[in-house]
């Protein structure tokens, strides 16, 4: 079956797309445990660069105007040729050492990756180093800012003819659009060095739901050990889902799927989410004995005969 | 039915504290660094990492609350992130830097490195004997539009080696334009376009060679020989050394890529990109080094021996603190 198979594929606990599951990378700690590294979508890393972009190109007007204003005339000499010195070196060291410097700090991340929640780590979860990160980032001007320059200001003093275009925008596209074209979504600098651009994780602890059942509630709703057997784990962590997260109308639906498919009589009054938060309690009670017995039911499906 | 009757809520519910603990220590370290954590932080650290990683395999083995697991991933993660991520300081990176990695990747691309100064010297080569045959062979070479052409009279010629009236604002300007334009970006190109299987950097260090060679052929038919080579060596040395090494490290990228050998290509490349990514970062020393020496050192110093003096020291200064190194075998 079909849906069995990708199950198998992706790891246990998720319920994603099948987009969403190749985004995922596992690590084994030295402790042996299996952590997984979710890699960033090319679309979070182009935010996460014009969002460096913008603010390298504001840290360079804001740089040139103190220069602008800040050089005395005459303290050099010739302060305009001075300013002009100054503005280059400055430039310079924004172009080269933005992302280094920051993609060094702490939190392996530069402002635009931070906003994005992203974060560089060396490839399979080893150590990050800064050769690492100096080689990524010296290859961001081949892809980037040589082309760009290019486009921009001509080559060798003459602005480009049309062939000559046409190439840089191949360039440009080759190295621009090669995260997309590849399972790590690495760009050049990427590769060169070992590295990944992961989502940084960021660890939320939610109520278990079973912690805000209303107790009293549970008399009113016993399933019969046949009832529970209907489902599986899966469709257990979406129940988790819309009890979290749904909306009163998804309840609903849910709510007399649910009664629908298991042959429960609704008492009258019966609220939805009562009964939804029940039946996940035994149903998880259920699952979870049964885990323990190593008698795991992936989903509905799972009648435990193939296994 | 009470709400401690599922396993697995007990199971949160014991250990809890724990994570919690791990989780605000990491956010800590993450917003202020390891050096605000108490002492008796410093050694619950590593323990709480161990419960939070033992939490999680149990988990997976008794859970089926999707949102505990998926914290429990996360903060461990984050842990791992942060346990096995970079130890040391600045400081001594830095350090263990200049004493040890970047002389050892040098050391480990000789090959590569006598490939590109042998390509760059005979293309200068090359070129300097046409120059000296034919004048007019030049001009396809000639890179700068100035006065230094084959029409110009010896004594223009002179004039442009050496510096009478120094003022800070023009060595300035000649430090920053030589470092910031011309020599970076050719040393970061030969780098980078490495990538390419390295023929681009086979072609941009011959044409840099090309032009070496149109220059030095110039001034040698003028009978100026011995004084460009201590205008162009004073600082060339360090200049052209890094530029010969930026393309060593590019053409080890290169070759990676194209033979990695035994090694996944990832893999390979990866290692190579490390050592290549440490030559490079030496290589912007060298460059600004070399700035320095050309900006101030040669508009200071206008005598010939003076400028072979410093020529000859850093050579050998170069030479022997990459090569010379006994026993820094690891």
């Amino acid at each position: 079956m079909a849906t069995a198979k990708a199950d198998k594929a992706r790891p246990q606990g998720y319920q994603t797309n099948a987009h969403d599951a190749r985004m995922w990378r596992e690590v084994t700690t030295p402790e042996g445990a299996v952590i997984r590294l979710r890699l960033a979508d090319a679309g979070e890393r182009a935010g996460a660069l014009f969002i460096d972009a913008g603010i390298m190109l504001v840290t360079l007007i804001v740089g040139g105007m103190i220069i602008a204003f800040g050089v005395p005339d005459g303290y050099f000499g010739d302060w305009s040729e001075v300013g002009q010195i100054l503005f280059n070196l400055f430039f310079f060291i924004l172009r080269a050492f933005y992302f280094t410097i920051f993609e060094m700090g702490r939190r392996a991340a530069t402002p635009g990756k931070r906003i994005m929640k992203l974060r560089v780590v060396a490839r399979e979860g080893r150590q990050l180093t800064a050769n690492a990160i100096f080689a990524r980032n010296v290859m961001r001007e081949l892809e980037v800012f040589l082309p760009f320059t290019f486009l921009l200001t001509g080559m060798g003093g003459d602005t480009l003819n049309g062939m000559m275009t046409l190439l840089v925008l191949v360039w440009l596209g080759v190295f621009v659009f090669m995260p997309v074209f590849n399972r790590d979504k690495l760009r050049g600098g990427d590769l060169v060095a070992g590295t990944w651009v992961i989502r940084n994780p960021k660890p939320e602890l939610a109520k278990d739901v079973t912690s805000t059942s209303a107790n009293a509630d549970d008399e009113a709703f016993v399933f019969t050990q046949e009832q529970l057997q209907t489902y599986g784990e899966h469709e257990l962590q979406v129940l988790e889902d819309v009890l979290r997260s749904g909306t009163g109308e998804v309840k609903a639906a849910v709510a007399s799927r649910i009664r629908a498919r298991i042959g429960w009589e609704a008492a009258p009054l019966e609220r939805d989410g009562p009964f939804l938060e029940a039946f996940y309690k035994q149903l998880r009670k259920t699952l979870e004995t049964r885990m323990l017995f190593g008698n795991r039911k992936k989903d509905k499906y799972d009648t435990g005969e193939s296994s | 039915m009470s709400e401690l009757d599922l396993k697995s809520y007990r199971f949160r519910a014991e250990r809890e504290d724990d994570w919690r603990a791990l989780e605000g220590l990491l956010e800590r370290i993450q917003n202020s660094g390891v050096n605000v954590l108490k002492p008796d932080e410093l050694v619950a650290l590593p323990q709480l990492y161990r419960t939070a990683v033992s939490s999680l395999s149990t988990a997976r083995a008794v859970s089926l609350d999707r949102n505990l697991i998926t914290y429990l991933e996360t903060l461990c993660t984050r842990g791992y992130l942060f346990m096995y991520g970079p130890r040391v300081s600045f400081w001594e990176r830095f350090s263990s830097f200049f004493r040890r990695d970047w002389p050892d990747a040098v050391r480990s691309m000789v090959g590569a490195t006598i490939l590109s100064a042998a390509i760059m010297f005979g293309f200068a080569l090359i070129v300097m004997m046409l120059v000296l045959s034919d004048s007019e062979w030049f001009y396809p070479f000639a890179a700068f539009l100035d006065e230094r052409t084959p029409e110009a009279s010896q004594e223009t010629l002179r004039a442009t080696l050496y510096t009478e009236d120094e003022d800070i604002a023009g060595m300035l300007s000649v430090f920053a334009s030589q470092l910031f334009t011309h020599n970076t970006m050719v040393a970061l190109l030969c780098f980078a376009l490495g990538f390419m299987v390295g023929i681009p950097t086979a072609i941009l260090l011959a044409y840099n060679g090309c032009i070496l060679g149109a220059y030095v052929g110039l001034y040698v038919s003028k009978g100026l020989g011995f004084e460009i080579i201590g205008w162009l060596m004073i600082h060339g040395v360090t200049e052209l050394f890094a530029i010969i090494l930026a393309a060593a490290a590019g053409f080890v990228i290169g070759k990676t890529l194209a033979f990695p050998g035994e090694k996944r290509r990832v893999d390979a490349m990866a290692d190579a990109g490390k050592r290549a990514g440490n030559v490079g970062m030496g290589v912007v020393v060298m460059l600004f080094l070399a700035a320095l020496l050309e900006g101030f050192g040669r508009q200071l110093i206008n005598d010939d021996l003076t400028r072979y003096m410093v020529a000859g020291v850093s050579l050998l200064g170069w030479l022997s603190y990459f090569y010379l190194r006994p026993g820094a075998k690891r």
